[in-house]
């Protein structure tokens, strides 16, 4: 029940809507729950007095209270087993994980308890697991993990990553609403950016969990991708505007389960694919995505589907070495050059 | 016979904890009833009963006996229906510890939370679960509480404050103490029970799941059955501890040995560490001393187990017989009417059992359902590429 130190200051309560940069986004989405919805709580490491390793819960203790604000041991099998008691008991809990690479120390507790319940006895356990993830800061091997391939084989689990302010904060009150769990993966190299700034609406809104987003209309070539790599892709597409091709971005926003109408409208329009993600290439969702295509929409593609990922290689931590590890802009726009050729 | 001296929580209660700065002061965690336990050695004097020192009324004492009798019994029904090739999968005994189950949920109120391990049927009876759902589950029917997708006690019903556990052991106790934050939160009194086994105590999940509710103070019971095999490994290989009590001295919190084997020291502790619990007193850890006398499933020969022990345990420590005498020797009834409960306990089992296997197997296609909230996600039916 104690935390850490007794805090000088207090943190203001967040604007409801206004300009937000994704941390900011997400702080609200999360403050407005714990007011809308007395279940809503928040629990894991340093979440209280010191409000999260990023502050995404930075004054929630002073507003909300010990109870509802949990700082844990250094415990992910707690935070994700108490996460899923709790919810059994009515409660909505949003549990952090300091960064997504400690997840893996949750891991049994996700994919055994919290994905397996309602399945197993009828039990929805409507809980949030949430924290940073994402490479290009670096951060080195374990402060960089892209997730999401570990959970997409496991039936159970709801898998959300925004890539703008506003799906932030109406993905995690989506999350927070919904009845079973859901994995929240924030980007970390987006929490802070300016070019992400944007103004929130005042009002209450969700983003539908499970429905992806054209980001960019085109018809010369799909890139599907998530994310950090939505910017990567944006970027990309305006440079091959200048080469006359016309890119297509989709932003997938929900990784599981996949939104597959607006896949196959986009590939089924332009006929040509590019898959971007930063997890490492084998056993990526990219391979997934491919499968897909090639089992709904092969009469549709006039070339091979490309998947650009990262290498198959932990993520280094050297400035060199992770920018080789990454899918860089040029490669987009190169891939896409090689696709427009067939 | 030479016993044991007990071992009380005061050991576990003095070390450098007992002065923590910020933990508020609460109630002492001291058993009024000495509670001893029976080594594993041949029995000279007088044979085992159980304690005298009890609260318990007379009809209290014959539910007790009707709770005993009805876990053995389903079990030797399951064994028969196994044996007849009905059960899908294993069958998991917990005969010659079913006193440790019984007489510590027992202790417990209507609103309290227990999550069993596979060898605690007993407590889940206790816990109102019907004889039907069990024999259902384990033939893997439609009718079963989880409708064939999973196995035996793999199930729960809030409703009776029954949480079902996995087979990853460890992993109910931080999900026992999400439970108690939950409670707290909704400013339910209420305290949880999570059984645990030689075995099951070595996991990671155990240590974080006991470590969060200790520091979290919340009135969490782990009751920890030294049965003395997980699967064929002897404790010895499982933990240098000689005591798994000891253990508790690691996450700052009391302990108490109780006689497994005695379901009414099993009562009275357990009931002593609940009222601690649901005082304040936070997290309680109970190590029951017992034995288990089959294998870790019905296939299980028992190769690894040395030579008379088991029937040692089964002469000279049966937790039945050892509580019939008991019933017998304090005149709470007469064999008569110990005769009238088994007979009216095998004939529940007989309807119950003969209701499960009336149901039939789920359709196949039930398997696609529930994975997520199916009004939000549809079933995740098989592609259509496979279908006619």
């Amino acid at each position: 029940m104690s935390t850490a130190v007794k805090k000088e200051h207090r943190s203001a309560r967040p604007e409801r809507g206004g300009p937000a940069t994704m941390v900011e986004a997400i702080r609200q989405g999360i403050w407005e729950e714990m007011e809308r919805d007395p279940t809503v709580f928040v629990i894991g490491e340093d979440v209280g007095a010191f409000g999260g390793a990023f502050k995404v819960t930075d004054g929630l203790i002073d507003e909300f209270g010990k109870e509802r604000v949990i700082d844990t041991p250094i415990s992910e099998g707690a935070i994700v087993g108490a996460a899923c008691g709790a919810a059994l008991m009515g409660m909505r809990p949003v549990a952090e994980f300091q960064f997504i690479d400690f997840i893996s120390a949750g891991f049994d507790l996700l994919t055994n308890y919290a994905a397996k319940c309602r399945y197993r006895w009828g039990a929805g356990i409507p809980a949030v697991f949430r924290g940073p993830c994402g490479s290009g800061v670096r951060s080195g091997p374990f402060h960089s993990l892209n997730a999401e391939a570990f959970f997409l084989n496991t039936a159970g689990l709801k898998i959300v990553e925004p890539s703008t302010a506003y799906d932030a904060k109406g993905l995690i009150k989506a999350a927070i609403r919904d009845p079973d769990p859901v994995l929240y993966f924030e980007h970390k190299k987006l929490y802070r950016l300016p070019r992400l700034r944007e103004d929130l609406p005042a009002d209450d809104y969700i983003v539908e969990i499970g429905k992806a987003k054209v980001v960019r209309e085109g018809r010369d070539l799909t890139i599907i991708t998530f994310g950090a790599m939505v910017l990567t892709a944006l970027d990309a597409a305006e440079e091959l505007e200048k080469e006359g091709l016309d890119v297509e971005v989709i932003d997938l926003r929900t990784l599981a389960p996949l939104d597959k109408a607006t896949i196959l409208a986009s590939v089924k329009k332009t006929s040509r694919v590019i898959i971007l993600h930063e997890a490492s290439r084998t056993g990526g969702i990219g391979g997934e995505i491919a499968a897909l295509l090639s089992e709904e929409a092969f009469e549709w593609l006039d070339a091979p589907i490309i998947r650009l990922a990262s290498i198959d290689t932990p993520v280094p931590y050297s400035p060199p070495l992770e920018d080789y590890y990454l899918p860089q802009t040029k490669d987009v726009v190169s891939a896409a050059r090689k696709l427009a050729a067939y | 016979m030479a016993e044991q001296p007990t071992k009380t929580s005061r050991k576990s209660e003095q070390g450098a904890h007992a002065k923590r700065r910020d933990r508020p002061p609460g109630p002492r965690f001291e058993m009024r009833i000495s509670t001893k336990y029976a080594p594993h050695e041949p029995s000279e004097g007088k044979p085992l009963t159980c304690t005298d020192e009890t609260s318990l009324k007379p009809d209290q004492l014959l539910e007790l006996y009707r709770y005993l009798k009805l876990t053995r019994l389903v079990e030797e029904r399951l064994v028969n229906l196994y044996r007849q090739t009905k059960v899908v999968g294993g069958v998991f005994r917990s005969l010659g510890q079913e006193a440790t189950a019984v007489g510590t949920a027992y202790a417990l109120q209507p609103g309290d939370f227990i999550t069993p391990l596979i060898r605690d049927l007993g407590a889940v009876l206790v816990k109102g679960i019907r004889p039907r759902d069990i024999f259902a589950q384990y033939m893997a029917k439609a009718w079963g509480p989880s409708g064939g997708r999973d196995l035996n006690i793999h199930f729960g019903d809030m409703g009776k404050g029954f949480i079902g556990p996995i087979s990853h052991l460890g992993d109910m106790i931080p999900v026992m103490t999400g439970i108690l934050i939950g409670a707290r939160m909704q400013k339910k009194e209420i305290v949880a029970v999570a059984y645990i086994g030689d075995g099951g105590m070595s996991t990671g999940a155990f240590h974080e799941g006991l470590n969060f509710a200790a520091v979290q103070r919340l009135p969490l019971l782990v009751i920890a059955e030294y049965n003395h095999f997980a699967y064929s490994t002897p404790t010895s290989l499982q933990t240098a501890c000689r005591d798994l009590a000891e253990k508790a001295a690691g996450y700052g919190i009391p302990s108490h040995i109780v006689d497994g084997n005695d379901v009414v020291a099993c009562y009275e502790v357990t009931k002593h560490a609940a009222d601690y619990a649901r005082r304040g007193g936070g997290a309680v850890l109970i190590e029951a001393k017992t034995y288990r006398r089959k294998g870790h499933a019905e296939h299980d020969d028992q190769r690894y187990v040395a030579p008379d022990e088991i029937e040692w345990w089964e002469k000279h420590n049966d937790p039945v017989d050892r509580f019939e005498k008991y019933l017998l020797e304090k005149n709470v009834a007469k064999q008569d009417k110990l005769d009238e409960i088994v007979s009216e306990v095998t004939r529940a089992i007989e309807e119950d059992c003969a209701w499960a296997e009336s149901s039939p197997l789920p359709e196949g296609e039930k398997a696609a359902y529930g994975v997520f909230d199916n009004s939000i996600v549809p079933p995740a039916f098989r592609p259509p590429v496979l279908e006619k």
